[in-house]
């Protein structure tokens, strides 16, 4: 492009000069890079970008100008503003991304710091690994019972084939009351007895809950305590499935190592009866059988007395103390940290065990 | 029962080498718990021998008098040992551990100087070898007993290995050397000779002592007989004294000794009566009630109508199966005795044992079930043992009253074992299994049993099938899971309990297990008014602590001790929760009715038997004490209060899945809170517990901090969560307008909140109060409560004349039913 055969008086449009448009597009882009903050930038806009900068006032110049030239002109100064604009907007994005980064920085805050101001509490480590168990036998097809912790003796002795000689029924082991005809259920035997009351078999149930025998507390007994029993009766039910259901809610427990060994033993609520121990991998002492419960073969006498017709169905039943099972799964030494409540104990367990 | 090994050996020909651990295994799967298997040889390590003593030279000088002494221990050189005991003579045999050695407790035996000699080893006292008896001194052997350099173990009895197991009630059988070992013999699959066959002279019709049976139910067999001139001197064979104080049992005198060496080696408890202290003929019946009995123990005691006695002519002398009296037994000197072997009822023997506290080693046999088939067997191998040890004259008359019932055959379907353990026995199987046990069986596929006679615990077809089982080995049985059952999953009361245990816990609270024992006092100290029914309490006949025999009413006594102690541990801020059953029972109390077990009860038996039983619903309970918010590096803590007491039953409900619209706070009175700072719980209309701060007079009884707030609320009493209605949520704009009422302070704010609901109609999306302002320019008993109300319709943009004419609407019903002013109007 050449401007020195333009038609017109250099004089009378001299702002409109090339040079001098390619010198106040350089002057503003020098003053725009100096200004130091957004503030500054904006003061000095007015200088390079108003009505009294050298591209507006080379916009007014225009007019002077033979029509042939207009054109060519009017490009120019637009290409120059254009210039001016952009270098604006460039200086002005650049200090907007230096405030924002520097804000970000201001605004830095130690994270580490705690945050305590609504402390959460915590469930019982009984109570949630008795929500466990039970979930893990909602999840084999059983339901959850409960019954009532002041029990009819007919419900917790009688009809559990405990006649009226056993031992168990004297005062040094079960709690009487000043009602006749009841006791502090010593197992939660009694729920099965209730559950077989009400519905007819296919029974699968489990009954995790509070029972209560005569032991002082020390670090291994408490007169209070939490066990967690199944039943099931059904037609052709045997020792093979109670082994099963067994062996698998020792793995549900403790991992897939787990198993079970069972020893004979007596219980007058089952026959044949076992104690059996559980394959415990993770045991802190390394891995070892750990005694766990007891089970058995519902005895007829119990099935009758409970309107089961026993040369229809059979069933088994299997219980554990909860309390134990927390004692060696999770460590626990002391049955006293299970029983007074400090919140040091339990809150270290939080919402589960 | 604690037994030997080599006891059991004389019945079983166990394998030579045995050891403890394959007699752990055995004995644990047959069902017995193994308490302890104890190889004495194990507890001595090193060389321990009999010693001669050559010659022994007194040292003196020093603070008591010391012998250095040569022994012969069957070496070459005597060995040099300096010992401090004196009751030993130069030619006497004594037991010496040699240096290397090593005695129980970790007591290593090393060559030493002391008192100025050189020792070799230790001339032993039964104490340093871990033996009970005389402690007095060394142990000196009898005369030529051994000869120096043997072992010393087998001469001072530590060649033994003891076995402790526990017995399960249903076994009496193993209760005896004869059982356990016939249990071995069946594991390991070696001979057993069976002590209980010992062919014995019968009954003669001419007995020896003149004894009437009068129960026959209470003693269906009584045996005599009766032995004359003993020397009264003799003593019990040392292989007797050893096996008896290996089973725990002192040795007495011979007859005595005798007597318990056969309960432990046949099962068959017996007793030894001085004749000559005998009043005349024997009576075997029940005993009147009130009779009275001095037992050996030295106790007089009071008898019941339904213990058996044996008396003479001055009344009753024994009591029955338990325990011998003070005037018949026999005594130093005694040296004409009559022998009893007799066959009790083991019910009647459970009953009197434990109605005299009288848990002896008969008593315990005779409640497991005692061969009746033994008595003849045992008197004659007492009088045996008795007469070569103690001379005399035995009696040719034998008395035998029998009226022992013979076996009943029970019939056993030879599929009937497969159907409950799940493995295919065959009918051979199961012949064969139960012939192990001693039964005798015929038939095929349907099997007739007759146990044999000390196996009364045999009576049911399940009886034998457990035997089947058992002796099939439990390990054996396959694992295989059963159908899966068909699961309702949790109830609607398991739910709640869950989410609502759940919500406290994120809310703050800590879950604590209480005891659920009250003592008399609480109900004083937390000022329950005289008839109300949470003073109605059930009374346990047999608690653990005399100050708290009581079943809690109300959570808030136990969870308040918790608190308590917890506080009491340092920590001052605690918020606790407790969701468990309270014990209400019922104002009349009534003996159930009688159920038995032949059949179910009738639905109209099993319902009157649970009408009597006491009402236990779960309740939940929060107390809080301290800070709720903890003061930290942001700032001031806030204390706990009754609103947050409140806050917690109302989490507590809306955990519990009560719609919202349904809850009713408003204020009560109820012990144990503050009677202005007590909230009533309502759910539907039905109060359903109670939240606000406790009483100050009760926290001063309790010595709790000042403020201490609580809840409890009956969950039982809430009703099952409801299926959730969807809302419509309107994608229009808001509006928002602020309204500030002056009220009688007295006017509760959830009142005038609802009437601010009830009259904005159905434009009002929500209703919040975010201000409540008291001051004398409103007037004394006035406050101003500032609402922000935020209405929004469904299909539409509000314009400013709806929102206003649902404020007016509002204000409008406060100010009718509350003469409330908009401030500032």
């Amino acid at each position: 492009m050449s401007y020195r055969n333009d038609p017109y008086d250099p004089k009378q449009a001299a702002l409109l000069d090339p040079a001098s448009l390619e010198a106040a597009v350089a002057e503003a882009e020098k003053a725009f890079a100096t200004a130091a903050d957004l503030d500054a930038l904006h003061a000095l806009k007015p200088a390079h970008l108003g009505d009294r900068s050298p591209v507006s006032l080379a916009r007014r110049e225009i007019g002077s100008l033979p029509p042939a030239a207009k054109s060519d002109a009017g490009k120019r100064v637009n290409i120059a503003r254009q210039a001016v604009q952009a270098a604006y907007d460039a200086r002005q994005a650049e200090l907007e991304a230096d405030r924002a980064a520097r804000v970000l920085v201001e605004e830095r805050v130690d994270v580490t710091l705690p945050w305590t101001r609504r402390p959460r509490g915590a469930r019982h480590p009984l109570t949630t690994l008795m929500e466990h168990m039970g979930d893990i036998f909602v999840g084999m097809g059983y339901d959850i019972v409960d019954g009532p912790q002041l029990e009819l003796e007919w419900a917790n002795f009688d009809a559990l084939n405990i006649g009226p000689d056993n031992p168990v029924r004297g005062a040094s082991d079960t709690f009487f009351v000043d009602l006749p005809g009841l006791v502090m259920r010593t197992h939660t035997s009694p729920g099965q007895v209730r559950t077989m009351l009400d519905r007819q078999p296919p029974i699968y149930v489990v009954s995790p809950g509070r029972v209560y025998r005569t032991d002082e507390l020390d670090a291994t007994h408490s007169p209070v305590f939490h066990q967690i029993e199944g039943l099931v009766i059904d037609e052709g039910i045997t020792m093979a499935h109670l082994r099963g259901t067994l062996d698998h809610f020792a793995k549900a427990m403790f991992g897939p190592d787990a198993k079970t060994r069972w020893r004979p033993h007596y219980f007058p609520f089952t026959e044949p009866s076992a104690e059996f121990d559980v394959w415990f991998a993770e045991h802190r002492d390394g891995p070892r059988w750990v005694e766990w419960g007891g089970c058995g073969m519902v005895n007829p006498r119990v099935l009758t007395a409970c309107g089961i017709d026993p040369a229809v169905y059979s069933g088994f039943a299997f219980g554990m103390g909860v309390e134990r099972t927390l004692m060696f799964r999770n460590g626990v030494s002391d049955m006293r940290d299970m029983v007074e409540g400090d919140v040091r104990f339990t809150t270290n367990f939080g919402m589960e065990s | 029962m604690k037994t030997s090994l080599s006891w059991l050996r004389e019945y079983v020909e166990l394998p030579a080498g045995i050891t403890a651990s394959e007699l752990d295994a055995a004995l644990t799967n047959l069902g017995m718990e193994v308490e302890s298997i104890v190889d004495q040889a194990g507890t001595i390590l090193g060389d321990l021998v009999v010693g001669r003593v050559l010659t022994i030279e007194e040292l003196t000088g020093f603070k008591k008098p010391i012998r250095f002494c040569t022994v012969d221990v069957g070496r070459d050189a005597p060995q040099e040992i300096v010992c401090g005991a004196r009751n030993f003579a130069e030619g006497d045999l004594v037991v010496v551990i040699l240096p290397g050695g090593e005695l129980p407790g970790g007591f290593k035996i090393g060559a030493r100087k002391t008192y100025g000699r050189n020792s070799h080893g230790m001339i032993c006292s039964a104490a340093e070898l871990g033996l009970s008896g005389d402690h007095s001194g060394i142990i000196v052997l009898p005369v030529d007993s051994a000869q120096p350099g043997a072992d010393g173990r087998a001469v001072v009895g530590l060649d033994e290995v003891l076995i402790e197991v526990e017995i399960t009630p249903d076994r009496g059988y193993e209760m005896s050397v004869r059982g356990i070992a016939r249990e071995l013999s069946t594991y390991f699959g070696v001979p057993f000779t069976d002590p209980g066959l010992l062919a014995a002279p019968g009954g003669t019709t001419d007995v020896p002592h003149a004894i009437s049976v009068e129960d026959t139910v209470g003693c269906d067999r009584f045996a005599a007989r009766v032995v004359r001139g003993i020397d009264p001197a003799a003593q019990s064979p040392e292989w007797m004294q050893r096996r008896l104080v290996a089973a725990g049992i002192r040795a007495i005198s011979l007859p005595v000794d005798i007597t318990n060496y056969l309960m432990l080696e046949l099962g068959q408890p017996m007793h030894v009566f001085d004749l000559n202290r005998l009043g005349g003929g024997l009576v075997v019946r029940r005993a009147r009630a009130g009779e009275k009995l001095t037992t050996l123990d030295g106790v007089a005691r009071s008898l019941d109508a339904e213990d058996m006695v044996i008396c003479d002519e001055t009344g009753p002398i024994s009591l029955a199966a338990v325990m011998g009296g003070e005037t018949s037994e026999w005594q130093e000197g005694t040296v004409d005795v009559l022998l009893e072997a007799a066959h009790w009822d083991p019910v009647m023997v459970g009953r009197t044992a434990r109605r005299h506290r009288l848990f002896s080693e008969a008593a315990k046999r005779w409640e497991r079930g005692v061969d009746p088939a033994l008595p003849l067997v045992a008197l004659e191998r007492a009088v045996r043992i008795l007469t070569e040890h103690a001379g005399g004259t035995v009696d040719e008359r034998i008395l035998d009253i029998d009226h022992v019932a013979a076996p009943v055959p029970l019939t056993l379907p030879a599929d009937a074992p497969g159907r409950i353990v799940g493995l295919p026995y065959s009918a051979e199987q199961i012949a064969g299994l139960l012939r192990k046990v001693g039964c005798e069986v015929t038939g095929n596929e349907v099997l007739s049993v007759v146990p044999p006679t000390w196996r009364p615990d045999l009576v049911a077809p399940i009886d034998l099938i457990e035997e089947v089982a058992r002796l099939g080995g439990y390990n054996e049985i396959p694992s295989v899971l059963p159908p899966a059952g068909s699961s309702n999953g949790l109830t609607p009361a398991q739910k709640r309990r869950r989410s609502v245990g759940r919500a406290l816990a994120e809310n703050g609270y800590v879950e604590v297990l209480s005891y659920p024992f009250v003592g008399p006092g609480l109900a004083d100290t937390l000022g329950l008014p005289a008839a109300d029914p949470r003073r109605s309490a059930v009374r346990l006949t047999n608690p653990l602590s005399e100050e708290e025999p009581l079943l809690r009413t109300t959570l808030l006594g136990p969870l308040l001790g918790t608190l308590k102690r917890n506080l009491g541990r340092g920590r001052r801020d605690v918020a606790l929760y407790e969701a468990g059953t309270v014990f209400l029972p019922h104002l009349t109390s009534t003996a159930p009715p009688t159920l038995g077990v032949d059949r179910r009860p009738t639905n109209a038996e099993w319902a009157a038997a649970n009408a009597i039983v006491p009402e236990q619903p779960w309740h939940l309970a929060v107390v809080l004490a301290g800070d709720i918010e903890p003061a930290g590096w942001w700032g001031q803590g806030r204390a706990a209060t009754w609103a947050d007491a409140i806050e917690a039953a109302r989490v507590a409900l809306s955990a519990a899945g009560v719609p919202d619209d349904l809850v009713t706070v408003r204020a009560g009175e109820q012990a144990p809170w503050h009677p202005g700072r007590c909230a009533e719980i309502l759910v539907d209309g039905a109060v359903v517990g109670h939240a606000g701060e406790l009483h100050p007079a009760v926290l001063a009884a309790l010595d709790l901090p000042k403020r201490t707030s609580a809840a409890e609320i009956d969950l039982d009493a809430l009703p099952d969560a409801p299926v959730v209605e969807a809302v419509k949520i309107s994608t229009f704009p808001p509006a928002l307008i602020d309204v500030a009422l002056v009220l009688d302070r007295t006017v509760p704010a959830a009142e005038v909140q609802a009437a601010l609901t009830e009259g904005a109609g159905p434009l009002l999306e929500s209703v919040a109060l975010f201000d409540v302002y008291e001051s004398s320019q409103l007037g004394e008993d006035k406050r101003s409560l500032a609402y922000k109300l935020t209405f929004r319709a469904t299909d539409r943009t509000l314009t400013s004349e709806e929102t206003i004419t649902a404020r007016d609407a509002a204000v409008a019903v406060t100010a009718s039913r509350f003469g409330a002013t908009l401030r500032g109007a």
